[in-house]
């Protein structure tokens, strides 16, 4: 079923996630401005550098919006940067962000861009056999709090990927492997509304 | 599960990550916090902001390596740092450092006159300048994974990227309406790689990320450069020499989310005091260009 599916556009690799959305034949909006958010089926939170997002969360309005559009049941998924924004702790993030998802968040926590890495990675849930997971400067959970699971891990055990009811937060970027797999995935995990939806301030 | 470093799309991805933001140059720990707090998405470290490299004259090198370890320290996003180009020694104390990105860039007196460094023998990521879509695939052929269209460094002066950007963009227009028999020629042309010109046609865009430099002094400014296709921009002199430097700062990275947006442009365009002095680039002597550095 098409949907029509937001993409938070204030930093970040936004276009990526659009184009694999578009190829997937969905509706895809840059959102700017929390008025926007009204009519999504799904939003995602992108990559991009986290306290410039955060900065732009706030000087923009969307703090409230943005807790608001995940208290509403529809799908809301944050990859690298947006999975920092949508944790309820971070460290080393001196701003707060969405804080809606009971993981805590590592920032950088696998050193500076020369320990970038790739690696195939199976997540629960997921057919079709692992994916080919890209961390970039890259955040790990280091913690799940229920309702919130791990969903993947690394060998050692380290924490990449968690979900909570309509929340998914990953620490690697599936917008730039060409595999669709995960954001098909995403666009199902929709529940009720787990509270009233609230209405969006304009 | 094997972990593997240094890859392609680890070095073009963190690029990508930086895309829509503003990279901001920075001389000192404290420029480094105040341009963080500003929403900078990177800082470029380096000794003296093109300005007064264009003021002092005489040699400019690399950094000094104390004064990019402290900047580094002092904030949690992406620093990068200044190499001569074809200096390759520098590219590898910068590596060493754990720098996130390398600028092999026409901004220091360049170390070689014919060769580049070659940038697929590094882990770390490099960006380059370009003037035109020949320039940039050449320096993508030796291994940039991400590109900046030059300007005028230390001018204040938007003439030159534009001209820059423009061109670029021009030259991915022509090859996307040229048949693929013609491509052959066009690359010996271009003097640029055949599989990266054959790239460039079928996805009409540069095969990496492309920001903005040189001239960029006002949010207007940042907004026209997204308008013409950038990626994001990066910002030298504009900020550190205006009258308010952490009012500028935020206001370009404002400018650069919303550049579509005139009303939110005029706003933020607003009370920001007297941007950098500037210097009208077709007032200078060629020989004091940086752009015409690269090869």
């Amino acid at each position: 079923m098409k949907k029509r599916v937001g993409v938070l556009a204030l930093q970040g690799d936004f276009r990526e996630h659009r184009e694999v959305l578009e190829s997937l034949g969905h509706e895809v909006r840059e959102i700017r401005k929390p008025a926007q958010l009204e009519d999504l089926d799904a939003l995602i939170i992108p990559g991009g550098e986290s306290t410039t997002i955060a900065r732009l969360i706030i000087s923009n309005g969307f703090q409230q919006p943005l807790r608001d559009f995940c208290a509403s049941g529809r799908p809301t998924w944050g990859t690298c940067a947006g999975a920092i924004l949508l944790a309820k702790e971070v460290d080393n993030l001196d701003r707060p962000g969405i804080e809606t998802m009971h993981i805590a968040v590592h920032r950088n926590a696998f050193g500076r861009q020369v320990d970038s890495f790739e690696a195939d990675l199976n997540v629960r849930g997921l057919e079709g056999g692992p994916v080919r997971a890209v961390f970039i400067r890259a955040p790990l959970i280091q913690r799940v709090d229920p309702p919130a699971e791990a969903i993947a891990t690394l060998d050692d055990g380290t924490i990449v990927a968690a979900r909570e009811e309509n929340l998914l937060a990953i620490s690697f970027h599936p917008e730039l492997t060409g595999d669709s797999r995960l954001h098909e995935f995403f666009l199902t995990i929709g529940t009720p509304a787990r509270e009233p939806a609230v209405e969006v301030a304009g | 599960m094997t972990q593997t470093t240094g890859t392609w799309a680890v070095k073009v991805g963190l690029a990508q990550m930086l895309k829509g933001g503003v990279i901001m140059d920075v001389v000192t720990p404290e420029h480094a916090k105040i341009a963080e707090e500003a929403g900078a998405c990177a800082v470029m470290a380096l000794e003296r902001v093109p300005s007064d490299i264009r003021k002092d004259g005489g040699v400019a090198r690399m950094s000094d390596p104390e004064m990019i370890q402290g900047i580094i320290e002092a904030v949690t996003i992406p620093v990068m740092a200044k190499a001569r180009i074809g200096h390759f020694v520098e590219a590898d104390i910068l590596q060493a450092l754990g720098i996130d990105y390398i600028d092999e860039s026409e901004v220091l007196t360049p170390a070689d006159e014919t060769h580049h460094i070659d940038k697929h023998a590094f882990k770390v990521p490099f960006v380059c300048g370009c003037r035109n879509l020949g320039e940039a695939l050449r320096r993508i052929g030796e291994g940039a994974a991400m590109i900046r269209t030059k300007g005028e460094a230390g001018t204040g002066d938007i003439v030159e990227a534009v001209r820059h950007m423009r061109a670029v963009q021009d030259e991915i227009r022509r090859l996307q309406n040229m048949p693929d028999d013609e491509l052959y020629t066009v690359a010996k042309e271009l003097q640029a790689p055949l599989h990266l010109v054959q790239q460039v046609k079928k996805e009409g865009r540069l095969p990496v990320v492309n920001f903005a430099a040189g001239g960029v002094a006002t949010p207007a400014d940042a907004a026209l450069m997204m308008r013409l296709g950038a990626d994001g921009v990066f910002v030298g002199s504009g900020i550190f020499k205006s009258e308010n430097p952490p009012l500028v700062a935020k206001a370009i990275v404002e400018a650069t989310t919303h550049y579509q947006d005139p009303e939110v442009l005029a706003r933020i365009s607003t009370g920001l005091g007297k941007a950098m002095p500037g210097l009208s680039v077709a007032s200078l002597p060629k020989e004091q260009l940086m752009a015409g550095r690269g090869w």
